[in-house]
């Protein structure tokens, strides 16, 4: 072995060390090791896991955008790499699909009483996931743009177009309308929550039989149309990070973005006076007459692996509901999210999320085969807002599609 | 060599390509050919932060009771490569049947998700293979003729684009051709178009690929070429340059028949490297734009569901692809070793 690949491996070790802290948490034995995504409210609660470490329990956590390539990976072995996968409620569908996660039902008659009911993901009477954040995408816009226009912020993605129209012709800006519509995932959620707003259902009830070619899913595909006509050409290419670098850039007076990125927004980096001190979040909008909210609301939550010992499963559940208990909020961490957990007090950025909520906004759709269309969709849908072919063709290219993938997978004959 | 020491001799490497390359695509092979069980739905009510749904979800017991009985899925045979993601046979047929017109059925055909990835693949792979030679060539006498002082530093910097990591590279082109980048705003000013933006302009964006493409790997035949320059025969020049041939004539004559075993070489691996083009279409949020077969193996693999059998059989298209475009290249080969 050479000495840089010894220096290397040394390394590698004393990071993987750095997430492991000395206390108690009651606990005497066990492992936990947690996979989850790379974002500030997610490293609060590791970092929260991580002070049960001590006598005999190892903490360790590997928080990374690509959580979703590798989390089923790590739990489907026995005994699991990742004793606990934290996942959204899109994501969860693949782990409860490949039977990796365990029942939370014993774990909380006897460690977890004390987690509020309103916390736990409860799926065919067995609780499955304790959620500790929400999310949802709402209105975003420039207060000091909309009263140069004399314009009240818009309720409906009507009103945002004809604002939109105002701040072009008066020729503030261009191109006012931002929106996270990269092909792929994110143009597919635009598109769920376009869809939702306009009262469509996914799939025939009850059956894995996809059903978006219809009047609500050319609507809704209109809409967004109309929508890309103010947004920068570039669009098909922009995901929620380059939508919010053309907001911080001070290109863009309104947009539909992600509660969880407002706060970005709205510090005093990368942007100018005038954009982050202007920058005011509203609640999500509906469309075309509809009351149900173009939107919809997701959580952040935990899962304990199948494949491991009880005494780690144990370690697991004690060491995350350290994660998520009201000690873990302090000034710093009160604004990364819109926590779950007593003692949260709402900052102006997570107004979004709460009006969100308020205005009954649905989850999104946890269902085994929901992550198929969202792939359909996001590979199907480019080409109508480019203009290759009509709305029919691509709802009709991505029913399609999902078929094709879904007969595969075994959710079809 | 005798038998024995010659079976010994290759034998290591013999196993190595066994297992890691004959194995692996052997299991892809099988994988291809197998679907998922069918999945047991059932409905359920499911209860979180935002209330009570009705909902639908797998019976993991059902399900783990078919697997146990048959661990490699359900037989499918060839229809994962006839279905829609990939040959898409009754689409295909339906499209000839219905079209009004070979333009029709193009049109059509470039509709479905396999011939769309074939139509930039190949375009990419016939355009980029020559240009990536010629001008790896070009370089190659160029920096061949400047002073040897300068040398050494001039093949540095010609080889960077190769030394750079393909994701960064296309990155930084990425941004450069951005409507606010230093390329993107230069084309505007010279289209006049104040709006022209290559990100949204597909034929824009195929060339932005391909000449990313060449940039990247002209490097790469360019120093085979300059390595090949320095066992040009010396004496054959020098006659060449008494008979009053000119500096072109000597390099038609004389470098370029010296030259053509590396051509071979260089057009084989080209031609395998552009089949597979993948990172420029990542890093440029091409997808809408331009996809290939790599890039539908890595969509079916990284969504929230995975689609292995769907990904396996891309695989196994993509190494017949392979396949027939270097036929013609590996026929000639065999055919000169067989007449020496």
């Amino acid at each position: 072995m050479t000495i840089w690949t010894k220096t290397a491996l040394i390394t590698g070790f004393a990071l993987l060390q750095g997430t492991t802290a000395m206390a108690g948490c009651g606990l005497t034995e066990g492992r936990v090791s947690i996979v989850g995504n790379e974002f500030p409210a997610i490293q609060t609660v590791a970092a929260g896991a991580a002070a049960c470490a001590g006598d005999g329990v190892e903490v360790k956590s590997n928080l990374t955008a690509d959580h979703q390539k590798i989390n089923l990976a790590g739990m489907t072995g026995n005994p699991a790499e990742y004793t606990s996968a934290i996942i959204a409620n899109s994501s969860i569908v693949a782990l409860m699909n490949e039977d990796v996660i365990r029942p939370l039902d014993d774990l909380i008659a006897e460690h977890g009483a004390d987690i509020p009911t309103k916390q736990l993901i409860t799926i065919d009477g067995k609780v499955m996931a304790v959620a500790f954040m929400a999310n949802a995408q709402h209105l975003v816009y420039r207060k000091d743009i909309l009263a140069e226009i004399g314009v009240e912020p818009p309720k409906t993605y009507e009103e945002m177009l004809a604002a939109a129209q105002m701040i072009r012709d008066k020729g503030i800006m261009p191109n006012p309308v931002g929106g996270a519509f990269a092909a792929g995932w994110n143009l597919a959620e635009e598109f769920v929550n376009m869809y939702i707003g306009t009262g469509g259902e996914f799939f025939k009830p009850g059956t894995a039989e996809v059903a978006i070619n219809n009047e609500a899913g050319v609507k809704a595909l209109t809409v967004m149309k109309s929508l890309t006509e103010y947004m920068n050409p570039d669009f098909l290419t922009h995901d929620s990070n380059a939508t919010s670098a053309e907001w911080e850039a001070g290109n863009v007076a309104l947009m539909n973005m992600w509660g969880s990125r407002t706060g970005v927004l709205m510090d005093t980096e990368g942007s100018a006076e005038v954009v982050y001190s202007n920058t005011t979040v509203g609640g999500p909008m509906t469309v075309g007459g509809g009351t149900t909210p173009a939107s919809t609301l997701w959580w952040d939550g935990w899962t304990v692996a199948k494949n491991i010992s009880d005494a780690d499963a144990k370690a697991t559940f004690v060491a995350l509901k350290n994660g998520i208990s009201p000690s873990i909020l302090n000034d710093e961490t009160m604004g990364q999210a819109v926590w779950m957990i007593d003692g949260y007090q709402p900052a102006p950025v997570n107004d979004g999320v709460f009006a969100a909520i308020a205005a009954g906004t649905k989850p999104y759709p946890m269902l085994p085969y929901m992550g198929l269309l969202h792939t359909a969709l996001g590979d199907n849908l480019a080409e109508f807002l480019q203009g290759k072919e009509s709305a029919e063709q691509a709802l009709a290219d991505a029913e399609a599609a999902y078929t094709a993938a879904a007969r595969e997978k075994g959710f079809l004959k | 060599m005798k038998h024995k020491t010659f079976f010994w001799f290759v034998f290591p490497s013999v196993l190595a390509m066994l297992v890691f390359i004959a194995l692996p695509i052997l299991s892809v092979i099988v994988q291809s050919l197998h679907v998922e069980h069918e999945q047991v739905i059932i409905e359920v009510e499911n209860c979180g932060p935002f209330g009570c749904t009705q909902s639908t979800k797998i019976d993991t017991a059902a399900t783990e009771a078919l697997r146990a009985a048959q661990p490699l899925g359900r037989w499918a045979g060839l229809t994962t490569y006839f279905d829609r993601g990939h040959l898409a046979l009754a689409e295909v047929s339906a499209a000839w049947a219905s079209a009004d017109g070979i333009g029709d059925f193009l049109g059509q055909l470039m509709n479905l998700p396999f011939y769309k990835a074939m139509a930039f693949t190949l375009t990419y792979t016939a355009i980029v293979t020559p240009l990536t030679i010629i001008f790896g060539f070009a370089i190659a006498v160029a920096v061949n003729s400047v002073a040897r002082m300068v040398r050494g530093p001039l093949i540095f910097f010609t080889l960077l684009p190769m030394i750079v990591t393909p994701l960064v590279g296309s990155l930084i082109l990425f941004w450069m051709i951005d409507a606010r980048g230093i390329i993107g705003t230069a084309l505007q000013w010279a289209a006049g178009d104040p709006d022209l933006s290559v990100k949204a302009s597909t034929p824009l964006m195929w060339i932005m690929l391909m000449v990313y493409g060449v940039w990247h790997s002209a490097p790469f035949a360019f120093i085979v070429y300059y390595a090949g320059l320095q066992t040009v025969n010396q004496d054959t020049l020098e006659s060449a340059m008494i008979d009053g041939a000119s500096r072109w004539e000597r390099i038609r004559y004389v470098v370029l028949p010296h030259l053509m075993p590396l051509t071979t070489f260089i057009a084989l691996i080209q031609l395998m490297d552009n089949f597979r083009v993948f990172e420029p279409i990542v890093s440029f949020s091409a997808q809408a734009h331009a996809t290939s077969l790599s890039w539908a193996i890595y969509n079916d693999l990284g969504g929230e569901t995975r689609q292995l059998s769907s990904a396996a059989a891309t695989s196994v298209l993509t190494i017949i692809g392979v396949s027939i475009l270097l036929s013609p290249v590996l026929i000639r080969t065999w055919r000169d070793f067989a007449r020496k």
